[in-house]
Parts: C-alpha cells; sequence; structure tokens
C-alpha cells in the first residue's frame, strides 16, 4: 500500500506547530498504525529528518499511552479500539491520512503528537482512591459484594486514562474520565466513607485543569477505545447532588456553618 | 569477588519471615521524615513500594519514563494472581503454593524466599481488596477462584482479562494518594542514567529529563530499583515497547551483581510475527490448548488454504510425538517443537514461523457457539490483530519471550551487593528460579512492594549514620560529566543505521543463538555476532536531533547500547551453565524423552556475574543453593 500521511509537527509546547505531509511506500495491510508510524520514522531518519515523536508503549490497548487523531477521530474509524490496534486494513491503498495530537487546552502539546496528561493524575489526587496503609488488612469475604455491582465497577474501572473523552469532545470535557473512577470507588462498599468528598473534589480539580463542561454530546462513549458507558456520568452527577445538598461536617464531625 | 551473604534465616521455613522481621531494627515515626528514599519505575511494585513507603513518613522520589505512572507494563497481565486462600476448600496451603512454585521453577531458587512468597500471598488479596480492586464474585458476593497452569488447586484470583491492569491501578491510587499528601513526589517523563556510589554505598542518582533534556542530581539514602524484565533484548517480545535494561545494567556496571540472566520464559502462544515491520508480540493464553490441535502441512512451501488441506497431509506433530499428552505438553516443550518444525520449513504464515492451532475437530464436536463463548475474548482479539477469524480458519500462533527470571542479585531483605541499592519485582532474581509459573509474577511485585521491602529498607537506613552529603559532593559531578559524555558521543556518531535497525538485528542475534533451545555452538556464536553488532553501532548509528528537548531516537539509543552489553552476558551465562534447567534448555543435556535434564551436582547454584571492567569478561560469583525443607527432587517422566 501507499499512502499520504499528513502529520502535525511541533517542536515543544511553546513553538508554532503545522501539518507536514508526507508519502509512504510499503505499508501493508498486517501492519498495526503504530507500525506504520515506525515504518514513517525509519524513512525519516534515512532522510535525515528528525522522527516524529509519538506516546507509546504497550501497543496491546491496556496501557493507554498511544494518542492519535487519526482522521478527526480519536483513535481512528474502527470503535472501541486504541491506536496501537488499529491496523492498516482498515485503509485503502492511496488513502490519504490525518494524524494529529489530542487536542485541548488541558492537555499541551509536548513535542509533534505526544501531549501532557498530568491533569489526568492531578484529579486522581483529588480523591480517586481509598485512603489506606499498606498492611493487615480485613478478611475480603466479610464484605460479600453483589456480583452484579463488582462488573459494573469493573466496567468503570476498565479505563486505562488514554483521554480520548477529553480530545473527543467538543468542549474538551474530562467528565467520563472522571465519572469512571468516581463510579468505580463509590460503587463498592469499601468507597462509601469518602464517597461524597471524592466526587466534590475530583470534580472540583477536574474544573481547575481547565477541561470543559459536559453538554451531553455523548463523542466519549463513542469514541472510548474501553467501551465506558456515559451512564457513569450520569451516576456522578446524582452523586455530586447528594454531596452538594448533604449537610457540610468536616472530618472532625463538626457542623460547618451553612 | 563479591561477597554474596544473603542474610537467610534459619530455623523452620514456616517461622522463618516471622522471625526474621522481628529481628529488623525498625526507624522511628519521627525520624523517617529524615530519610530519602528513591523508587525507579512505577509498575506493581514500584508503585507499592514508593506508596507503603511514603505512607510510613519517609521522603520518597519516585520516577518514571512514561507520562503517567498508571503506564507500566504490569498493566497488562491477563490472566490473575495466586494466593493460597483455600477458599475452595481442595486442600490449598501456604505450603502447597511453595512447593508447586519451587517445582515450577525446577529448584533453581531460593526456598526460603519462595516460602516467604507463598506465606504473603494472602495479605495482597486483602490489601488489594481494600483498595477497590473489583476482583471477580460469586453469586453470593464472595471472591471468586479459577485454576491456572497446571496445579491441583484452585486459587487464582481475577478481574475478567486484566488482572495486571486492576492490580496496577490499586496501586497506582495508593500512589497518587501520597503524592497528594505530598510524602511522594512523582518525576513523570523521567529516566534515570547512572547512580552515585560513595564509600560503597548507592546515595543518588543523576536523572534526565525526558522533555528538556535537563540533567538533575539527586541525592538520597537508598535507591530501591523497580524497573522490570530484560525481554526486550530479543526486540520481539510481549513486553512493552519501552521495557528496557539500562537500570539494571547500570546498576551492574556501579557494583549490582547480576543473577542468572540466561533464565527467560518463552511462551508458546503468542500471534505470530506478520512482517519484518512487527514491533512486539501479543500473547494468546494458554487455554485454547484445551480445545485446540496444533498441526502444520506435512510438505514444505505448502500453498494450499489450511481448509483445502487434507487430514493425510498435515502433521499433528505434538499427538504424533507426544501421545501421551499430545497437544498439553508443558510450555516450554510446545515451544521447543513449533520452532522445531518451523526450521524444518513446515511453518506457516507470510514469514513461515508460525503452526496453526485448529479447533475444526472442538467445533465438530461441541459446535462453534460453545467453542466460542469459552473463548470469546481470545477470539476477538485475534480477529481485531489478523484480520482472520477462528471459527472459520485456524489460528497461527507462535512462541514469543515473555519473562524474564534472571534480575539483580538480592539478599533476603531484597539489597543488592551495592548497600542502600534494593531490587523489586521482576527487576531482582529472588524467587521464580529457572521458570515462572503463571499468576506467580503479580504476586511476586506485590508481595515485595507492599510487604518485604517497607520493613527490610528501614532496617538499612536505621544503621546509616546520618551524614551530610548533598549533591556538591564531587562524585555527584563526576557522574554527571559521565552521563553527559555518554550523550554527547551518542550524537556524535552521525553515522547511517537507525538505533531500531541494530535493535532488530540485536533480537535476531538472541533469538537464534540464546533463544527457546541453546547449545555451547550458539551460546558461542552469540557470542562472537554480538561485538561485532555492538562496533557497528558505536562506528554507524544514526541519531537525529539534540540532546535538549525530546528526542525519542536518542533514548533508544541509550537502551540499545545496553541491551548490546547484556546480550553479551546473556549468552556468557547460558554457555556457563552447562545443564538444562526450567526454561534453559541446553541441547547437550536432554532426557531420552526430550525434556530438560538437570545436573544438580554441579549447577544447584545461583550465578552471579560481577562487572570487570569495559571489554573484561563478567567475572563469575556463586551463591550456592540449599534444599532442606523440600528436598531436590528430579521429575519423573515415565508415569
Amino acid at each position: 500500500m501507499k499512502i499520504k500521511l499528513h502529520v502535525w509537527r511541533q517542536e515543544n509546547e511553546k513553538a508554532k506547530g503545522k501539518m507536514e505531509s508526507y508519502d509512504l511506500d510499503g505499508v501493508t495491510p498486517d501492519m498495526s498504525f503504530l507500525e506504520m508510524m515506525d515504518l514513517l520514522n525509519e524513512k525519516l531518519i534515512g532522510e535525515s529528518i528528525e522522527p516524529v515523536a509519538f506516546d507509546h508503549d504497550c501497543r496491546e490497548g491496556v496501557c493507554g499511552a498511544c494518542s492519535m487523531v487519526v482522521n478527526g477521530e480519536a483513535h481512528g474509524p474502527q470503535r472501541e479500539t486504541t491506536t496501537c490496534q488499529l491496523y492498516m486494513r482498515h485503509f485503502n491503498d492511496g488513502a490519504e491520512i490525518y494524524v494529529e495530537p489530542w487536542r485541548s487546552a488541558a492537555f499541551p502539546v509536548v513535542r509533534d503528537l505526544t501531549v501532557d496528561r498530568s491533569a489526568f493524575d492531578r484529579i486522581i489526587q483529588a480523591g480517586g482512591f481509598i485512603s489506606n496503609h499498606s498492611g493487615p488488612k480485613p478478611e475480603p469475604n466479610s464484605i460479600p459484594i453483589e456480583p452484579g455491582v463488582a462488573e459494573t465497577a469493573l466496567d468503570a474501572a476498565s479505563c486505562i486514562g488514554c483521554g480520548a473523552c477529553v480530545a473527543a469532545c467538543p468542549n474538551g470535557s474530562a467528565m467520563l474520565f472522571t465519572a469512571a473512577k468516581v463510579s468505580h470507588l463509590g460503587m463498592l462498599p469499601q468507597g462509601q466513607t469518602e464517597r461524597y468528598d471524592r466526587v466534590k473534589n475530583m470534580t472540583t480539580q477536574m474544573e481547575e485543569e481547565g477541561f470543559g463542561s459536559c453538554r451531553n454530546y455523548a463523542e466519549c462513549e463513542a469514541q472510548c477505545p474501553k467501551g465506558i458507558s456515559i451512564a457513569f456520568i450520569g451516576r456522578m452527577n446524582s452523586d455530586y447532588l447528594k454531596a452538594s445538598l448533604a449537610e457540610p461536617v468536616d472530618r472532625r464531625g463538626k457542623m460547618h456553618a451553612q | 569477588m563479591l561477597t554474596l551473604d544473603a542474610k537467610l534465616p534459619t530455623g523452620p521455613i514456616n517461622e522463618a519471615w516471622t522471625n526474621h522481621k522481628d529481628q529488623l531494627r525498625l526507624v522511628g515515626p519521627k525520624n523517617r521524615p529524615k530519610y530519602k528514599v528513591l523508587v525507579i519505575g512505577s509498575g506493581l511494585s514500584g508503585a507499592s513500594a514508593a506508596a507503603s513507603i511514603g505512607a510510613m513518613g519517609y521522603q520518597v522520589d519516585c520516577f518514571c519514563f512514561q507520562d503517567s505512572p498508571r503506564r507500566a507494563h504490569s498493566i497488562a497481565a491477563q490472566g490473575g494472581i495466586n494466593a493460597s486462600k483455600n477458599y475452595r476448600n481442595d486442600g490449598d496451603s501456604t505450603w502447597r503454593l511453595f512447593v508447586d512454585t519451587q517445582k515450577g521453577g525446577d529448584f533453581r531458587a531460593r526456598e526460603q524466599n519462595v516460602y516467604r512468597l507463598a506465606e504473603l500471598s494472602t495479605a495482597i488479596i486483602d490489601q488489594a481488596v481494600s483498595q477497590g480492586v473489583p476482583f471477580a464474585r460469586e453469586y453470593g458476593g464472595k471472591l471468586a477462584n479459577r485454576s491456572f497452569g497446571g496445579v491441583l488447586v484452585e486459587r487464582t484470583f481475577y478481574c475478567r482479562g486484566e488482572t495486571g491492569q486492576q492490580l496496577l491501578l490499586g496501586a497506582y491510587s495508593a500512589l497518587e494518594e501520597q503524592i497528594a499528601a505530598k510524602s511522594v513526589t512523582m518525576h513523570t517523563r523521567t529516566e534515570v542514567m547512572d547512580y552515585v556510589i560513595i564509600d560503597g554505598k548507592v546515595r543518588g542518582v543523576i536523572s534526565r529529563n525526558l522533555v528538556t533534556g535537563e540533567l538533575t542530581r539527586h541525592v538520597a539514602d537508598a535507591v530501591i530499583l523497580a524497573t522490570g524484565g530484560y525481554g526486550n533484548v530479543f526486540y520481539l517480545s510481549t513486553n512493552a515497547k519501552n521495557c528496557n535494561v539500562t537500570a539494571l545494567m547500570r546498576a551492574y556496571r556501579r557494583g549490582a551483581g547480576f543473577a542468572n540472566p540466561c533464565y527467560t520464559q518463552i511462551h508458546p502462544t503468542s500471534i505470530p510475527a506478520s512482517g519484518d515491520y512487527q514491533s512486539k508480540l501479543t500473547l494468546m493464553s494458554e487455554s485454547l490448548r484445551n480445545d485446540g490441535r496444533i498441526w502444520v502441512p506435512r510438505k514444505e512451501d505448502e500453498s494450499r488454504k489450511p481448509a483445502d488441506i487434507p487430514e493425510e497431509d498435515r502433521y499433528y506433530y505434538l499427538e504424533e510425538r507426544y501421545p501421551r499428552y499430545g497437544n498439553l505438553v508443558p510450555r516450554d516443550v510446545a515451544a521447543r517443537n513449533a520452532k522445531d518444525v518451523c526450521d524444518k520449513g513446515m511453518g506457516v504464515g507470510p514469514t513461515g514461523y508460525g503452526v496453526y492451532l485448529d479447533f475444526g475437530a472442538a467445533i465438530e464436536s461441541k459446535g462453534a457457539d460453545a467453542v466460542k463463548s469459552k473463548y470469546a475474548n481470545l477470539f476477538e482479539m485475534y480477529h481485531r490483530i489478523t484480520d482472520d477469524d477462528p471459527t472459520q480458519t485456524p489460528m497461527r500462533i507462535f512462541p514469543a519471550v515473555h519473562y524474564t527470571m534472571g534480575g539483580l542479585w538480592v539478599d533476603y531483605n531484597l539489597m543488592t551487593t551495592v548497600p542502600g541499592m534494593f531490587a523489586v519485582g521482576e527487576a531482582n532474581f529472588a524467587d521464580h528460579g529457572a521458570n515462572r509459573l503463571g499468576a506467580s509474577s503479580l504476586m511476586q511485585c506485590l508481595a515485595d512492594g507492599y510487604f518485604i521491602i517497607p520493613v527490610t529498607v528501614g532496617d538499612y537506613l536505621s544503621r546509616m549514620d546520618k551524614d551530610t552529603i548533598t549533591t556538591d559532593h564531587p562524585e555527584f559531578a563526576k557522574i554527571e560529566t559521565e552521563v553527559q559524555d555518554g550523550i554527547k558521543k551518542l550524537l556524535s556518531i552521525k553515522g547511517k543505521r537507525s538505533t531500531n535497525s541494530i535493535h532488530r538485528e540485536l533480537g535476531k542475534i538472541m533469538w537464534e543463538h540464546c533463544g527457546i533451545s541453546r547449545s555451547e555452538k550458539s551460546l558461542k556464536g552469540g557470542l562472537e555476532k554480538i561485538p561485532a553488532l555492538r562496533e557497528e553501532f558505536f562506528n554507524d548509528v544514526r541519531v537525529l536531533g539534540e540532546d535538549e528537548s525530546m528526542n525519542q531516537s536518542l533514548e533508544h539509543a541509550g537502551r540499545v547500547q545496553d541491551f548490546l552489553d547484556f546480550g553479551e552476558l546473556m549468552c556468557r551465562d547460558g554457555l556457563l551453565r552447562d545443564e538444562s534447567c526450567g526454561c534453559h534448555f541446553r541441547e547437550e543435556h536432554v532426557t531420552p524423552e526430550g525434556e530438560a535434564k538437570r545436573n544438580d551436582d554441579d549447577f544447584a547454584f545461583t550465578s552471579v556475574f560481577e562487572y570487570a571492567g569495559p571489554g573484561k569478561d563478567a567475572v563469575l560469583n556463586k551463591e550456592p543453593l540449599n534444599f532442606e525443607a523440600l528436598p531436590l527432587m528430579t521429575r519423573n517422566y515415565k508415569s
């Protein structure tokens, strides 16, 4: 196969980027999209042009590192597929392919197709955990968990934190990412103690990071490589409402003045 | 020579860890913030270690080269994690898990370490559940189990096919909690380039910011390496693309002994490479062999489609060669035979290195739906990658490098031969002997990180005299200059070959000479080819760009440079270990049944290599292995 690539090139966060076009020959249908990018980089190195920088690691769809907008869609045209698991057989010989980084004010470009997603880590730091130390713990079977609940919590926990939801959203909202973590922990008995603080703190952090608000476009669900459902956003909103209505009590049990 | 004092506890094995722990010195809560501990790597073992130590009150800095600690390759473990909870009431116990692990490792591990691993297994499940890891549950809400890898009990806990992901996210969330609490400082997109040794102890590292190229000095009281395995020395493996041996090799060059580098586990069922551009291999669960029949066409250069090849032209080589076990022969036997038929020209697929795994017979007897429902995820994954539907045409599979049992030598406290430098998880050599059992890598990472290192690192720190060393110490400047010179050298070669092309060539050499099976001849051949390739690397590699910005070619060049040195060390170890054991299969040492033949009289030891300087052969040190709790057994293949 022969393809024409238009790739976003940008030297660093401050530099002005632009699309560059490259013709690439020798692409085969069984190549993954990232192997095609490897091939492009080999060719560029041969021509003494600096290779295209992109994030990637596991190349089997679970680490969440790869992050390319391919022909306008986060992770490309295949549903529930990360870029690393997208194969060239889904493109025609002679195709023109546009490759861009995630576009969001909260994800600044680091170089070419790599972006800074540390905002996601900071949202988790705001409450995406069950406070815990290492050491002896209660026998897990002493707290039975209904298998349906455990499975739904796992559906939410399957989020790989790639950021496609943000890239797909016309508003650049991180609601699906945040809701997935809030729901995963909020559904389980272990996560109840911090449930309402968690939803408030994580959503506050989300707004501080500069992500947009949710307008129910549902593009996030459509382009999520793990098929995380927007029903979790509804669940988070419901928890958020309950948290806002609850009487504010601080950690020592004193009631705040209203 | 290295001093290999393993600090093994004495007394009955079932009380050894408790007694040992009680003897370790402690650091009081008020003093812990005075000590700085660096954790290199943020996978299961690194994240769990950093979170645990941070929560105790030590000052921790954690480093990862990815953009977030959540990306580490522990995430890709599919099957599950073992724990001897005995929830199924099927006779499981700490002792049984110990015996299975020790036998699985073909008696090339320290029994005290293996016993401790088995003993800690149950606490790991408790810890993970308390973090919110959503393990599979039964209808009554209790934890579910499945069986795994040829043991006789059901002791594997799982979250669908994403157990590693969920356990890593549990450890990651614990780490993020500590980052929020400011007890851990996280350095993402940062690679540790070298270690600073002062007065014989490790006292810090030089790191490189992968976005700006800036080098930074970090002073510390202890350094914990949690940097994973080295399977990518083969270029193609099931490891993540960026897994590397650099942190371990640079520790080795600073005095850490490297143990058993040649022990490499090769998994029999992965999706074969489809061409020279292949960048990594994807594993297919071994459970497929329960219903699939493995065959190749009898004729070389067979051009017919598999469905058009009649029964008499199909070579069911495992069923013919091993009539008793058939397609369910052990992993290593299945892997060696697949390579053998492909080497003889009978392989299938575009590269000729693949064999068929055929579900035709199972579908005929059980129906397509029954077979499909059993392997739904796997069939879907296979279909996505190859565009073939395994219910219509046979799967193609081939063995792939999967896990490395060797690593930095550590004592019972997980400390390397460099005082203050520890190694946890796949980065150390300690628990799996010459072969790792399924569902036990996650267990080892978390035992090390949550439960062992938090107490052993305290023992070391409590014995340390607090001093006033800062990054102004001349040794920091010296190592930083060495790192800087190393980078400049790579950028100055300006040759013609990409780092990737050299890495791929090294992988081919390793696979040919130190792969599924090894011989004196093959290993010696490898030892000739690798130095030649290294010379080519230093004369002809092309690294474009500059040091002062994100430069992925430069990062890769540094890693390939270390893989080249490491490949040689691996071949040397393979050559010196003139026996077969576990995954180390020397063609000269085979039982009449074609199995690995151990030589306990001469090789019941751990090989520990000591760096002797550039261009010099590593020095072999031996740590003898004693088997008292569980005496050595020879496997009986006849009954």
